[in-house]
Order: C-alpha cells, then sequence, then structure tokens
C-alpha cells in the first residue's frame, strides 16, 4: 500500500509541495516588498529608490518595448491607421507584471494573440518596468498576495471560498475559458488560454486588467474578495484528483467521444477480428489416425 | 425447389461423448422430462451454423452493449433519485458543498463520490452507451455495403433504423437525467427546438416541461422514458431483429462450397456459443477498463444546472454531434410572415435533416430492389466494389454525416488546429454540398477501378513482382494464374443488366398500361438503373476466361523462354 | 411491394455442373486441415494450460476487485493512484481484467481446442409452403367474408370512426402534463420592478410603487452602481429581486428552487461598459445605456443557449453552444453565425443611489423564436 496517498485526496491548500510553497512564499515577499517600496511615494527616503527602478525600466523599455509602444510608452499606429502597438500610458503595472510575466510580452510577431511562452525578463527587470509603465499614468497596481493567494486562507475559510468562487466561476468565466479552465474558441481565431496550472497572481491580474480581447473585471464588477474566491476554485481544481481517471484534457464530450471510438470501438473491433480469424492449420496428421 | 448439395461437412463428426457431455446430457433429460425443450430444438436446431467473419461480429458489440447497459442501469437506478426537488447539497464532494441543487444532481453526487463503484457505474453505462450506438452504426455500414439488406431482409434493416433512432433518444434523456450544467445546456437547447417547431412548439414545450422551462417535471419524465418506456421498445425490437438473424439464417461470403442454398460454418453449440458468449465478457470488460481508466462527464466540476450558467466546449455525446453541427453552420435564416415565426435556423438542422435521413436510411432496399427489378432471395455477400453506386452512395451520406460531425467540433477543432472558427464554419457550409457529391463520384470511379483489378487478376493472373529481361532489351513483368479457389471468389457474383423501359409505348404510339405516370416512372428507373450499373465491370464468361487464359499461358512460356534464354538466370517458374 | 416468390438461386454454381454464364465451376468445400492442437498432444496441452492461465488470471483479478473495493476510500478523502481516484481505476481495471480474461479463455479455447469443423446447413426460403400459404390466404378471405365487413360499408365506416375516436381520449389525458403557455414567454421578472402595487400596511391598504429593479451581480448578488464599472467591464448580472425579493415585494418562495430557475432562463444579463464613443445606439435606444454601460439579454436568440464570452475589444459576444455572434456595440445585431434575431436589449438608467436599474422589462421576447412570435407587436421594432 506504499503506493497510496492518504491525504491526496484531500481537497487542501496543504497539498502543494513545500518547496514551492517557499518558493511562491520568497517570491511573493520579494516583489511585494519591493514593489511596496517601489509604491510608496509618501515615504521620502524610498523616492530614491523607486526612481532608480523607474529609470532602470525606462532603459528596459526603451531596448525590448519602444518599437511596438513607443518611446514613451504612448503606442505605434501603422501607415493605414492600425494600431500597430497599443498605447501603455494607462495600462498600470499589473498589466506588465501579467504580460511580461507569462511571456505573453515580448511578442514574436505582432498582429497575433499573444500567447504564453518563456519568460524573458527576470523578477528584478520584470518589476523595474512595471515599475516605468506605472509612472507614464494610471492603472491598477500589482496585486499583494494576500489579496489572491489561496494559501494565505485558514482551512475552514478555504472551503468556503471554494465553494464561493466555484459558482463564481462558472457564472463568469466558464463559458470562455472551459469548466476545468482548459480554454476555447473566440470569434475569428481567437481563442481563451487555459487557466489551469496558471500562477494566481496572473489570474488576478487577468481578470483585473483584461489582456488580449478579454473583459475587465474591476474590482467595482468582482470584488477582489470573491476574485480570490475563484482563485481558491482553481487552485481545487488543479490540485484534486481525478476521480474518474484521466481526463482527455478535460475538453468535455469531444475529446470523450473519440476515446469512445477509438479506444472503444477500435478495440472491440480488433478482438472481432481475432475470434473470427482463421486459426493455423497444419498438414500433418494425428498419429495413426487416418482422416 | 431442388436443394443444392453442393458441400456437405468437410470432416468427420466428433468422436464418442465423454464424461462429460454423459453428465450434461443427463442434465438435459432431466429437464426435458419436464419441458419437453428437445422439442423446441427442431425448429431451432444447437447445431444452427454461423458463418465466421469479422464483421459479423459488430451487430454482437451493439448487443452486448446493450446488456452492460441493462445491468449497470439497474445499479444506478437503486441510488438515483429522479427529482427535481431543491436541496442544499452536503455530501463528499466539498466544492459543491453548501450549493443548491435538484435531488438528482445531488443523488448522481451520492453515486459518485459516497457509493463505492458507483462512480465506475455511471462511467461504465455512459461509455457503454456511447458504443452502443458507435456498433449499431458500424452494424449498418456492414449491412449496407455488402448487400445485405437485400430480400428477405428488409424488414430487419428497418428494425435496426429504429433501433438507432431509439438508442440515440435513450442516449439523450440518459445523459440530461443528472441534471448537471451541460447537459441541462443541451436540455435547454431541446426546449428551443421544441419551441421552433410551428404551431403546436410552445404547448410542446409547456406540456413536456410541466409548465415554463425548466420546471421541476423534466427529469422525472426523462427518467421514466429512459428506464422504462425506451428500453422495453428497444427490447422488444433488438429480440424480433435476433429472431429474425436466425429464421432467415446468416449471410455469408461467397466461397468455396458456399451458395444462396447453404451456409457454411462453425455451429452455434459449440463454437458460436464460446465465442459469442466470450465476446460478451470481452465487451463488458472493455467497458470496464474504459470506465475504470477514462474520466467520463464529470459532472462535478460541471456543477448544478443553472440557466445563466454555460461552459465552451458545450457539446453533447458524440451521436447527437451531426445535427448539433448542423445547427452550428446553417446561416441565419427565420422567416416571421402573417405574424409567425418560422425558425429555419433551427427546423432545417433539426426538425428535417435527421428524420429525412432515417427515412432516406429506411428507403434504400426498397429504392434499390424498385431500380434493379430484382426479387430474389440474397443470402451471398457483396463486396463493397461489386456495387460501385451502392457504395458510393452510403460514402456520401457518411461524408455529409462526417462533415457535419465536424461542424459539431468546430471550436474544438480551433483551438487544436489554431484556425479561425469563422472560416471553419464558411468552409463546412459548402463542404457539406460539395463533399457528399466529390465522395460519390470518387467512391464510384474507385470501385470501378478495384472492379477492373480484380478483373485483369482473373483473366491475366497476378503480378509476381519479378520482372524479366528480354534478350533484346524489353521488360516485362511476369504474371501468374490465381488459384482456382481465389478465381471461383471473384467470379461468385451476379451478371447486372440496365434496365431498359420498353414496351412503355408501341411502335403504333399506343400507350402501355399504366399510362403516362408508369412511363415516366420506367424513364427514371432506366435513369438510374444505367447509373447503378452501365459502367460497371462484368465477370467474363466461361469462353473468355478461358481464351484469356490460354493467353496468358501462352505468354507465360513466352516469357520462361526468355528466362532460360536470355540474362536472368532464375530458373524455371515453377519454383513460385 | 408485390414479392414474386419464384426462387431462382442469385447465381448458380451447383457442384460440377458449369451453368454457362458461369466462367468457373464452384470448387466445393476445401479439405479440411487439422489444426496443430488436433495432431499434436504437447500443443494440445500446451493450449489446455493456457486457457485454464486465462482463467486464473481473471479468478485473481476477481479476488483483487474485492480487496480494491474493501481498502480504497473514496468520500471526501479520497485514495489516489498518480492523481486519478483510487478506487474508481482498481475496481475498473480489475473488474475489467478479470472479464476480458474470462473472454480470451472462452475464444482461446473455442479456437484451439474445441471441434472446429465447418458444417454446412441447408436454408429455405423465408416464405412459407405453397399449401401453407394458400390455406392461411383462404382462412382470412373466408373470415373476412364471414364478417361482412365488405358488404356493410355502415358498419366499417361507423366502426373505423369508433375506433379513430379513440385517439381523443389518448390526447386529451395529455393535457394536464403542463400549463398552457400564455403570454409567459413575453415577459421576464424585470418587468416586476416599477410597478404599482396595493399592500395592506397596518390594516389599511395603500399603494405602494415598487422600486426600479436594480441590476445584481450574478452568483454574488450584490447590486452594482454606475460607478463601480470600468471601461472594459464584462458583468454577468441578474435582476436584484432574485436575491432580496423583500425589497420588491416579491414572496422568497416565488424566486427560489425551480421558479428561480424559470426566471433566470429569461432574466440573465450581461452588462458591458465601453467607451461611449464606439457604442452606436439603435434608434429609439438612444436612453437606453448609462454613460457607455449597456444592458443585453445573456440568452442567446438561436436556442436559448446562456451567452458570454465577449470580445473586449471589438465588443462581439459569441454563443459558445452554435457560435451566433452579436454586435453589443450595435444593438446586440447578428454578425455571424445561426441566431436568426439581435440580442434583445434591456434600456437601463441609474437610481437615486446612483445604482444601475432596468427602466422597464425587456421590449420584446427574449431567448430562442417560437411560432406565435409576433414582430409587429415588439415595442422597438428593428430600425431596418
Amino acid at each position: 500500500m506504499r503506493l497510496l496517498n492518504r491525504s491526496a485526496g484531500r481537497l487542501s491548500r496543504h497539498r502543494r509541495g513545500p518547496i514551492a510553497g517557499l518558493v511562491v512564499l520568497l517570491l511573493g515577499l520579494l516583489l511585494t516588498g519591493g514593489l511596496y517600496a517601489a509604491f510608496a511615494p509618501a515615504q521620502a527616503d524610498s523616492a530614491a529608490s523607486q526612481e532608480e527602478l523607474v529609470k532602470e525600466g525606462r532603459e528596459l523599455f526603451l531596448v525590448g518595448c519602444a518599437f511596438c509602444h513607443g518611446q514613451n510608452g504612448e503606442g505605434v499606429l501603422t501607415q493605414s491607421g492600425d494600431q500597430y502597438g497599443p498605447a501603455l500610458t494607462d495600462v498600470g503595472a499589473a498589466s506588465v507584471d501579467f504580460q511580461v510575466g507569462t511571456g505573453r510580452m515580448p511578442m514574436s510577431t505582432p498582429g497575433n494573440q499573444a500567447q504564453r511562452k518563456e519568460v524573458v525578463y527576470s523578477d528584478a527587470e520584470i518589476a523595474a518596468l512595471s515599475a516605468y509603465v506605472a509612472s507614464l499614468g494610471t492603472g491598477p497596481a500589482i496585486p499583494d498576495a494576500e489579496m489572491y493567494d489561496p494559501a494565505t486562507l485558514s482551512d475552514e475559510e478555504y472551503d468556503e471560498y471554494v465553494t464561493r468562487g466555484g459558482q463564481i466561476f462558472l457564472a463568469n468565466c466558464t463559458a470562455c475559458h472551459n469548466f476545468e479552465g482548459s480554454g476555447g474558441a473566440m470569434p475569428r481565431g481567437g481563442f481563451a488560454p487555459k487557466i489551469r496550472g496558471v500562477d494566481p497572481k496572473h489570474i488576478y491580474e487577468a481578470m483585473l486588467t483584461g489582456p488580449q480581447s478579454m473583459d475587465t473585471f474591476s474590482d467595482g464588477n468582482i470584488p477582489p474578495d470573491d476574485k480570490k474566491a475563484i482563485i481558491a476554485y482553481l487552485d481545487t481544481l488543479n490540485e484534486q484528483p481525478s476521480y474518474g481517471g484521466l481526463t482527455l484534457g478535460g475538453l468535455g464530450p469531444v475529446s470523450e467521444g473519440l476515446i469512445a471510438w477509438l479506444v472503444g470501438m477500435g478495440g472491440l473491433v480488433a478482438f472481432a477480428v481475432w475470434i473470427a480469424a482463421q486459426t493455423t492449420r497444419t498438414s500433418k496428421k494425428k498419429d495413426g489416425a487416418d482422416a | 425447389m431442388k436443394t443444392s448439395d453442393v458441400a456437405s461437412t468437410n470432416g468427420s463428426e466428433p468422436a464418442t461423448p465423454k464424461r462429460g457431455a454423459k453428465t450434461a446430457g443427463a442434465v438435459a433429460t432431466w429437464a426435458d422430462d419436464r419441458l419437453g425443450l428437445a422439442k423446441a430444438t427442431k425448429g431451432l436446431s444447437l447445431r444452427k451454423v454461423f458463418p465466421d467473419h469479422w464483421s459479423f461480429m459488430l451487430g454482437e458489440i451493439a448487443l452486448w452493449s446493450f446488456v452492460v447497459l441493462l445491468l449497470t442501469g439497474v445499479f444506478l437506478t437503486l441510488f438515483f433519485d429522479p427529482s427535481m426537488a431543491e436541496v442544499t447539497y452536503n455530501g463528499s464532494y466539498d466544492p459543491l458543498r453548501g450549493v443548491e441543487m435538484s435531488r438528482a444532481m445531488a443523488s448522481t453526487l451520492e453515486i459518485s463520490f459516497d457509493v463505492r463503484g458507483g462512480l465506475l457505474m455511471r462511467q461504465m453505462h455512459h461509455w457503454a452507451a456511447m458504443i452502443f450506438i458507435a456498433a449499431m452504426m458500424i452494424h449498418l455500414l456492414r449491412v449496407y455495403l455488402t448487400g445485405a439488406f437485400r430480400k428477405p431482409r428488409e424488414i430487419n434493416w428497418i428494425i435496426g433504423c429504429l433501433l438507432l433512432l431509439l438508442g440515440t433518444i435513450e442516449g439523450f434523456t440518459g445523459y440530461s437525467l443528472p441534471d448537471d450544467l451541460l447537459s441541462g445546456t443541451g436540455v435547454r437547447a431541446a426546449d428551443g427546438f421544441m419551441k421552433a417547431s410551428p404551431v403546436i412548439g410552445t404547448y410542446m414545450s409547456f406540456f413536456l416541461f410541466g409548465g415554463e422551462f425548466p420546471g421541476d417535471q423534466i427529469i422525472p419524465r426523462f427518467y421514466a422514458i429512459h428506464i422504462l418506456l425506451i428500453p422495453g421498445i428497444l427490447l422488444a425490437l433488438i429480440t424480433a431483429h435476433l429472431i429474425l438473424v436466425v429464421y432467415h439464417k446468416h449471410t455469408q461470403w461467397p466461397g468455396p462450397g458456399k451458395t444462396e442454398e447453404n451456409v457454411v460454418g462453425p455451429p452455434l453449440m459449440p463454437i458460436y456459443m464460446a465465442k459469442a458468449g466470450g465476446f460478451f465478457f470481452i465487451v463488458f470488460g472493455m467497458t470496464a477498463l474504459l470506465g475504470g481508466l477514462f474520466s467520463l462527464n464529470p459532472v462535478w466540476k460541471y456543477g448544478p444546472y443553472d440557466p445563466s450558467k454555460v461552459t465552451a466546449g458545450s457539446q453533447p455525446d458524440w451521436y447527437m454531434g451531426w445535427p448539433d453541427g448542423l445547427l452550428r453552420i446553417i446561416p441565419p435564416w427565420e422567416t416571421h410572415i402573417f405574424g409567425v415565426t418560422l425558425s429555419w435556423n433551427i427546423m432545417l438542422p433539426i426538425l428535417i435533416a435527421p428524420p429525412l435521413l432515417l427515412m432516406v436510411l429506411i428507403a434504400l432496399p426498397f429504392l434499390e430492389s424498385w431500380i434493379t427489378g430484382d426479387k430474389r432471395e440474397h443470402h451471398l455477400l457483396q463486396r463493397p466494389r461489386n456495387a460501385p453506386t451502392r457504395t458510393a452512395v452510403m460514402a456520401a451520406l457518411i461524408t455529409f454525416y462526417g462533415l457535419s460531425w465536424a461542424a459539431g467540433g468546430n471550436d474544438i477543432i480551433a483551438i487544436k488546429l489554431h484556425l479561425s472558427i469563422n472560416q471553419i464554419t464558411y468552409f463546412l457550409r459548402g463542404a457539406v454540398i460539395i463533399g457528399p457529391i466529390l465522395a460519390f463520384i470518387i467512391t464510384r470511379r474507385w470501385c470501378i477501378s478495384l472492379q477492373r483489378h480484380d478483373e485483369a487478376k482473373l483473366l491475366h493472373g497476378y503480378e509476381t513482382g519479378v520482372i524479366v529481361r528480354s534478350p533484346d532489351g524489353g521488360y516485362a513483368e511476369k504474371h501468374l494464374p490465381i488459384s482456382e479457389e481465389a478465381a471461383y471468389v471473384l467470379t461468385a457474383r451476379d451478371r447486372e443488366e440496365v434496365y431498359s423501359p420498353n414496351g412503355t409505348s408501341d411502335d403504333s404510339g399506343v400507350a402501355a398500361p399504366g399510362g403516362r405516370r408508369a412511363a415516366i416512372a420506367g424513364k427514371v428507373r432506366g435513369k438510374l438503373s444505367a447509373l447503378m450499373f452501365a459502367d460497371n465491370v462484368q465477370k467474363p464468361t466461361a469462353e473468355e476466361l478461358h481464351e484469356s487464359q490460354h493467353h496468358a499461358e501462352h505468354e507465360l512460356h513466352e516469357l520462361e523462354h526468355q528466362i532460360s534464354a536470355g540474362p536472368n538466370k532464375h530458373g524455371p517458374s515453377s519454383d513460385h | 411491394m408485390t414479392d414474386s416468390h419464384e426462387i431462382e438461386p442469385a447465381h448458380g454454381g451447383h457442384h460440377g455442373e458449369l451453368v454457362p454464364d458461369e466462367p468457373i465451376a464452384n470448387p466445393g468445400m476445401p479439405e479440411h486441415l487439422p489444426r496443430p492442437t488436433d495432431v499434436d498432444p504437447k500443443k494440445e496441452k500446451r493450449a489446455e494450460l493456457q486457457v485454464a492461465a486465462f482463467f486464473g488470471l481473471s479468478a485473481i483479478c476477481t479476488v483483487l476487485f474485492a480487496v480494491a473495493y474493501f481498502t480504497l476510500d473514496i468520500g471526501s478523502n479520497w485514495h489516489t493512484f498518480g492523481g486519478v481516484g483510487a478506487s474508481t481505476v482498481a475496481l475498473g481495471a480489475t473488474l475489467g481484467l478479470s472479464m476480458l480474461f474470462i473472454g480470451i479463455a472462452i475464444i482461446h479455447w473455442a479456437r484451439k481446442l474445441m471441434g472446429d469443423h465447418e458444417i454446412v446447413e441447408m436454408r429455405h426460403p423465408a416464405y412459407s409452403e405453397e399449401v401453407d400459404r394458400v390455406r392461411a390466404l383462404d382462412d382470412l378471405k373466408i373470415g373476412f367474408e364471414e364478417t361482412g365487413i365488405a358488404r356493410r360499408p355502415l358498419i366499417r365506416n361507423s366502426a373505423l370512426g369508433a375506433l379513430a375516436l379513440l385517439g381523443v381520449p389518448a390526447v386529451v389525458l395529455l393535457r394536464d402534463l403542463g400549463t398552457l403557455p400564455g403570454d409567459a414567454l413575453e415577459h421576464t421578472i424585470w418587468g416586476q420592478g416599477g410597478r404599482k402595487i396595493k399592500i395592506i400596511e397596518d390594516g389599511k391598504e395603500v399603494e405602494v410603487e415598487v422600486p426600479l429593479m436594480r441590476i445584481a451581480r450574478d452568483a454574488i448578488g450584490t447590486p452594482i452602481l454606475a460607478s463601480d464599472l470600468e471601461i472594459g467591464d464584462l458583468v454577468n448580472a441578474q435582476p436584484e429581486v432574485l436575491f432580496n425579493p423583500g425589497r420588491y415585494y416579491v414572496e422568497p418562495a416565488d424566486v427560489h428552487g425551480h421558479e428561480l430557475q424559470t426566471h433566470k432562463s429569461k432574466a440573465s444579463l450581461i452588462l458591458l461598459r465601453m467607451e461611449p464613443r464606439d457604442l452606436k445606439p439603435g434608434k429609439g435606444r438612444e436612453d437606453w445605456d448609462v454613460n457607455g454601460i449597456v444592458a443585453y439579454s445573456k440568452i442567446c436568440t438561436h436556442v436559448g443557449c446562456p451567452i458570454s464570452l465577449n470580445e473586449r475589444t471589438t465588443h462581439h459576444l459569441l454563443c459558445p453552444c452554435h457560435q451566433s455572434t452579436f454586435d453589443l456595440a450595435d444593438s446586440g445585431r447578428v454578425v455571424f453565425g445561426p441566431a436568426g434575431r439581435p440580442l434583445p436589449q434591456l434600456p437601463i438608467a441609474v437610481d437615486e443611489q446612483g445604482y444601475l436599474v432596468a427602466q422597464s422589462d425587456f421590449t420584446e421576447p427574449v431567448g430562442p423564436s417560437y411560432w406565435e412570435r409576433d414582430y409587429e407587436r415588439d415595442r422597438f421594432a428593428e430600425d431596418d
């Protein structure tokens, strides 16, 4: 019975690996610490480091972003007047942290929907970029771990958040992102990405800022606590075992039908071929018998 | 009628029964003393012959998955509560605890989370349902493509078509029972279909739902339909289907010793008893493996039905996929006239297309026998290539079905292949019309080419792959005659004649009996008959065959002479 | 369909005799060849052992099934194997394998060890012997003649009429399956706001005006201030009465259980705030938005799926069921897909506290079309 993990089925935040939790915590502390310093203009002594950060961010911006978004984040138009890179003056730090932190920016080719890919910048560089863009105008700031991280909830709270979050998730998110967060199709080649297994901070930021074609779910739309509940539910979806066996990508009846035909019918027809196949024959005769 | 005596058993009878058989005999005697069972086996021999071919087992998959459905279904009824009374879920699945839902949904969760083996049974039941309908469909294809639907089996064909329809309805009512978000969305769409029906649509909807959608009646009513009404009819029709199979005796492929008047194969007792019985265990086992290894319809993730919620990838089960696909690609056609609304965008894909396709399916045997004028009984199967037009008709129907089916998954295709859902839809709008036409033409030509290939094999022998160079530098491939058995199989088929509507009017212009209408029908029949037969390759006459074989033999000698004289020192062909 | 019953075999091929048409005579049954297990006792023994082994494997799996049943936990504390539910997988695998092994054993037994002589059975045409057929037809004819049904059209017709009328009870009995539609499909619970109703207060009947229906967040239940929303926000919303019936003088029981479901199936709402300059209000709809906030029915006009897949940048709303796409900046016009009519728009305003409210009910029936749906009666016909 060593294979059995008695607690694995428990829908609890304790199931995350201890190191992962530590890393998230450290990252969160680092980031929030750094950003708290960056966004606390009232404190005179941090103003210098804040300026430093913005300056560093501007340098990075000029190298990596300005080609599409303009020297001062004002956006770039094509000759025909289409938006080449949108203006970033009022998108806020959360937007930058999401887009760059999930590797969507910098984009490989303009025009298409930005895809999640390998992250190019280091955490410190992302913080600097965020700080710079935040300094250009208004827009949502990067949330605190307290706001999004279900690990900060007690066990009883967690259960309540998951139940509430599930209903809000089904009312607001599944239409595009599917009941398991597997994603779905949008008009004209667009798609809603898979959101299972995404960093809670990025989910929070996505709701806040509405990346690409996504609607925004500002705090006036879905209050912060309910956003956290959604993230707690997604966390449960990630963590809970697949009670009924392999999930086939969580895409619903299409993949199920495929399995029924390929595995079910395929297997049964193979058996049918075996059952009806000619058995091997021999030209040998039984000893003594004369057929 | 003179019964043919081409073949009798090709071996000796089994040896004297041993002890085990004696015990069995004693039990049988005991039973017969009381029930007179042996009398009953007079008409229904236990040594009834069942020919061996893998494609004859396809219907059995459907039969056995139906048995699995009955067994697992009974288990589920022990725990399922088909009530729409609102309760607060308080079971084992944490993320839904405290959520309001119907008793139906709550008891489904109970089956899944609080009954050991319950989730397995639910999943087995659902997998078996998908396999049941899939098996019926490919069984239908086999029967059609081999001509097994011909006289005297037309009634069984109709029963089969009805089984397919009933199986589909049974599936729909079944997967709607948990009252989860996905199936509820399907029921909501079904409500839309009903409301779109002319004149009585809204009344149908209000009566079925016991008031305004969704009401609190639909689940108990579907339950009664699902576990009583349709299974009863299914059981009766399946029984009739099997009785007719026994009565007509199974069809067989042409071959040495096989004729229209006999049926050759292993006996039911013991071989097919064992093979069919064993296959039941295999179907059961396969369903259990699927049920245990692959997650199916995780209702706990969909949550209870709520008319304001929906999920991406809202698809029905596969067998409802093709009308759903038509619903997706139909243009926005709606007529409003005289204060009423005609929703073609619902009626065409749902209320017209599926019943129409079923009618076409049922009509196919009668249409074919009308065109061919063939009123004989047929028990020898045809290879699909030997009925090119028939095969092409099914290819066209299946292409239509397949494209509509693909349309039903257009969103999944779009995200998996990185395509635009709009472009897929535009493409499929055209493809469902053009695709079947192309499939018809290509399949028909393809079949005729295969017939030509067969004819060449028959007349000139098979290609050995041995290339021979003649002394003067030319190359030729050596052909060898095929075996007598193989040659016989190739010729064991009917010679077809194109019907020509002669005598519709005689030379003096007097109309034939039946008048104009019969004349037109005759002309149509002649045209269709030409389409069916005119381009087919007919088997050679005995004379033609003899001549060409003589010719081929001569060529072979020639070639062999060249081999022994020329640079190829292969030795004589008798090695091959 | 008339059947001719002179059965001629579809083609000849009687043994030995060559029908002139047939190029090759039926060669007859091939010689029976024994299987290796028939002639080689060693192979026979091996096959026997194999069959027994498969039965044995099946028995082992069945025992394991029972073991799995009693040892693996489900409920709120599932055992798991590599991230999947252990109970389901173990039970399915053991049951499946035990069944498969039995099947394999039986078939292997049949293929290798049971007698394998093909036997020949003669067919008989499906129809009855001529004598039986004649007798049955005669009986039928005599029977019919004895009823005199052909000579007595009065009896025949009255009998047919009486039998046909029996369809009436069958249909009538179904009447109580449900209520009649009436005008239920033309109204939603949004219309509960802004009515004048009479209530008894302190023993006196007083007329009160129900407040205009506030728009509330779906699943959360709180009403929405116009100032809550930012540009680009999409809210899945419901009438507040579903969460707070007392404020609208509605009994809680009327917005509970299946009543609640019925209300939601028509009243569900999509709220979207866009740049006011992007908005192209339809004729007569100039005052239906609040500062770029527009409200549309969430129920697709094709077959009624809830629809909320919005593209913020284009304001195109996609239905996940059949991909009808509506332009929310342009009166819910259909831009793609099978839906035949625009999404109904709900006229909205703000109340004194700044909450978003519905000015009235929808001005046309929401959801899928139906036969009686009369375009002339839509209070705001389409502008074209």
